[in-house]
């Protein structure tokens, strides 16, 4: 309909509103040309190496890729990954709550568990919690250092997905702790103080103001720590707990002989979920995310046109308003990762 | 939750019953006030009293603890020496006798949150909630801190929203607010507690020029509508105009005090004279 902007049409007619627009020839970079040539090859030939190999067994991989034991794998390694996942935030909270908090003792308590929890490897924690009934074979509830009221033994209770889900929780509640205290360290110190002369209380000053505006900072990362967390799951053959997907695929590969076909199921399993995830990620992080192009709303100063945008419909609105508001820090991390 | 237990909270909750018999007294009461941060003594014994239903502008230099004196009178900062009293009531302490002798007892923070809720702050960089709308800022506290129902809320929010000149911006998020609309919405914010007292700290000295007029403007007519207000500014023709007492601190200390006939027109104070000389 308009060709206004299909560049070169309107060079003769006069409608361009630049009359003197540049058009002059790009820098030659034959370098680049080189380079994407040397790729492209390289890329054909490891193709090339994985379709034509016949080790690899596609037939294999493809007929145990919808295998029943596989697929249920797959669930529990979900299964997993969301339950720790979700076990690890409400810690995480806590922690970082109690990192800030005036009572020393929990501040300490706080960066203990951080320290320790960090400074392990998640196998050998893994190892430890599978091996809890060894050490502690009952368990009980009482006064502490006096009389016991409910003892039950370890091994009934604490299964091996129980061991596996709360060895991969404790650990990842440390480093998402950390994450947690950049958020709410990245919040306008204004914010709380407005708050307070409001006549607020501690706790609904976290709830209602700081911790709605920390989640910017917040979430994203944790979108990473999930997909990371998706692949930790596969050592909780440590614990031992043997129906998710590395197990399986592994026990199956071994059986049938067969160890590379099966590998490559279990990556591309892995790979399917990571690729759904990170399609959710993309979607959290535009939601809580800085750069929101066009939909922006204007900052704070200058005119107040009646042509002001209303506010924005869809639910980036109001993340878009706490960017745009620079209330909180632009690089978070920097003054809190190590 | 457990109110009538906590020892510190039935003073706060007297405070309410026998307002009547505190006519008399000023508004705010400052006695031999001290603060030191850290080893810095910002404030060195300050005496101020602010009538009820008066407005005091407080001028100095920047470091002379202006903004220290006002945060200090909602216990954003906490005390090192001396008193305030709001009201006729001691902020942050409650205090006994025993054999003769006064002790204080610092408040529970429920205690001091309540106190603090009777008095309005309105800040320099505004401090609006950046994820609620301007309705929503407005509605906060009363919500939140006093318990109302949404609907009354909401009913006053709009009624302060139209009165600092805003009912066609209460959808509006802060970022999508000029500077000046802005710092509106955080005086209709303040006002939404009922406050007795309203502080405002260098109100509008984060904007730009052309928008200070119509924070001034809502100023002033919260003046008229008998608030006693206690302002910390640069804006020497506001305070001419609307001040009953001018009050121009230096290092940590009032210099001179008095209607701004006598502060602004005719200091006596030499480093009054140096001041005002810099910024008329």
């Amino acid at each position: 309909m308009n060709d206004h902007h299909s560049s070169p049409a309107h060079v003769g007619t006069g409608t361009d509103p630049v009359p003197n627009r540049i058009h002059a020839r790009p820098v030659p970079r034959p370098g680049r040309l080189v380079s994407a040539v040397l790729v492209l090859v390289l890329a054909a030939m490891a193709l090339n190496g994985l379709v034509t190999n016949e080790n690899f067994r596609w037939d294999v991989v493809w007929l145990y890729l919808r295998d029943v034991t596989v697929v249920r794998g797959v669930g529990w390694t979900l299964v997993l990954t969301a339950s720790s996942m979700v076990l690890a935030i409400l810690l995480a909270v806590t922690l970082a709550i109690m990192r800030r908090s005036g009572n020393p003792v929990m501040r300490w308590t706080s960066w203990f568990y951080i320290w320790f929890f960090r400074g392990t490897p998640v196998y050998t924690q893994l190892v430890f919690w599978g091996l809890l009934a060894v050490l502690y074979p009952r368990l009980s509830i009482g006064i502490p250092f006096g009389p016991e009221f409910f003892v039950f033994d370890t091994d009934d209770y604490i299964t091996a997905f129980w061991a596996a889900m709360l060895g991969l929780a404790l650990n990842e509640a440390a480093y998402l702790a950390e994450i947690v205290r950049a958020g709410l360290s990245s919040v306008d110190p204004g914010q709380a103080e407005a708050a307070k002369a409001l006549g607020m209380k501690d706790s609904k000053i976290l709830r209602r103001v700081v911790l709605p505006q920390a989640m910017r900072v917040i979430v994203p990362p944790t979108g990473n720590e999930t997909i990371s967390m998706l692949k930790t799951t596969s050592l909780v053959l440590a614990v031992p707990f043997t129906l998710e997907l590395t197990f399986v695929t592994n026990a199956i590969g071994n059986r049938i002989f067969q160890p590379i076909p099966l590998l490559m199921v279990a990556a591309l399993w892995y790979l399917l979920i990571t690729s759904i995830l990170m399609v959710g990620q993309h979607y959290i992080e535009q939601y809580y995310g800085r750069g929101f192009g066009t939909d922006r709303p204007a900052g704070t100063g200058g005119g107040n046109g009646g042509g002001r945008r209303r506010r924005a419909k869809n639910g980036g609105g109001r993340q878009a308003a706490i960017a745009a508001s620079g209330t909180t820090k632009e690089e978070p991390f920097m003054d809190v990762t190590p | 939750m457990s109110a009538p237990t906590d020892p510190g909270i039935p003073d706060a909750q007297k405070s309410g019953s026998v307002q009547a018999d505190r006519s008399g007294t000023p508004m705010v009461e400052v006695r031999e006030l001290h603060k030191e941060f850290g080893h810095v003594h910002v404030l060195k014994g300050v005496d101020l009293e602010v009538e009820r239903g008066s407005v005091c502008v407080i001028l100095g230099p920047s470091g002379s603890g202006k903004s220290t004196l006002l945060r200090c009178m909602n216990e954003l900062e906490e005390i090192t020496g001396g008193s305030v009293l709001v009201d006729g009531e001691l902020m942050g302490f409650r205090e006994t006798t025993d054999k003769g002798s006064t002790r204080l007892h610092r408040l529970h923070p429920r205690v001091i949150a309540k106190q603090r809720s009777r008095i309005g702050m309105v800040f320099q960089r505004f401090n609006l909630f950046p994820h609620m709308t301007a309705l929503e800022n407005v509605m906060e506290a009363p919500v939140q801190v006093r318990g109302d129902a949404k609907s009354k809320a909401r009913a006053r929010a709009l009624e302060l929203l139209e009165r600092v000149g805003l009912s066609d911006r209460v959808d509006h998020y802060p970022a999508q607010l000029s500077g000046g609309q802005q710092q509106r919405v955080a005086i209709a914010r303040a006002l939404a507690m009922d406050p007795e007292l309203m502080l405002f700290d260098e109100p509008t000295s984060a904007l730009d020029p052309e928008l200070v007029g119509e924070v001034l403007a809502v100023m002033q007519d919260l003046a008229r509508s008998g608030m006693t207000m206690v302002v910390v500014s640069h804006e020497i023709g506001f305070a001419r105009e609307v001040a009953d007492k001018v009050v121009f601190m230096d290092d940590g200390v009032i210099v001179e005090e008095g209607p701004p006939s006598e502060v602004i027109d005719a200091p006596r104070e030499a480093r009054t004279k140096d001041f005002l000389s810099h910024v008329l």
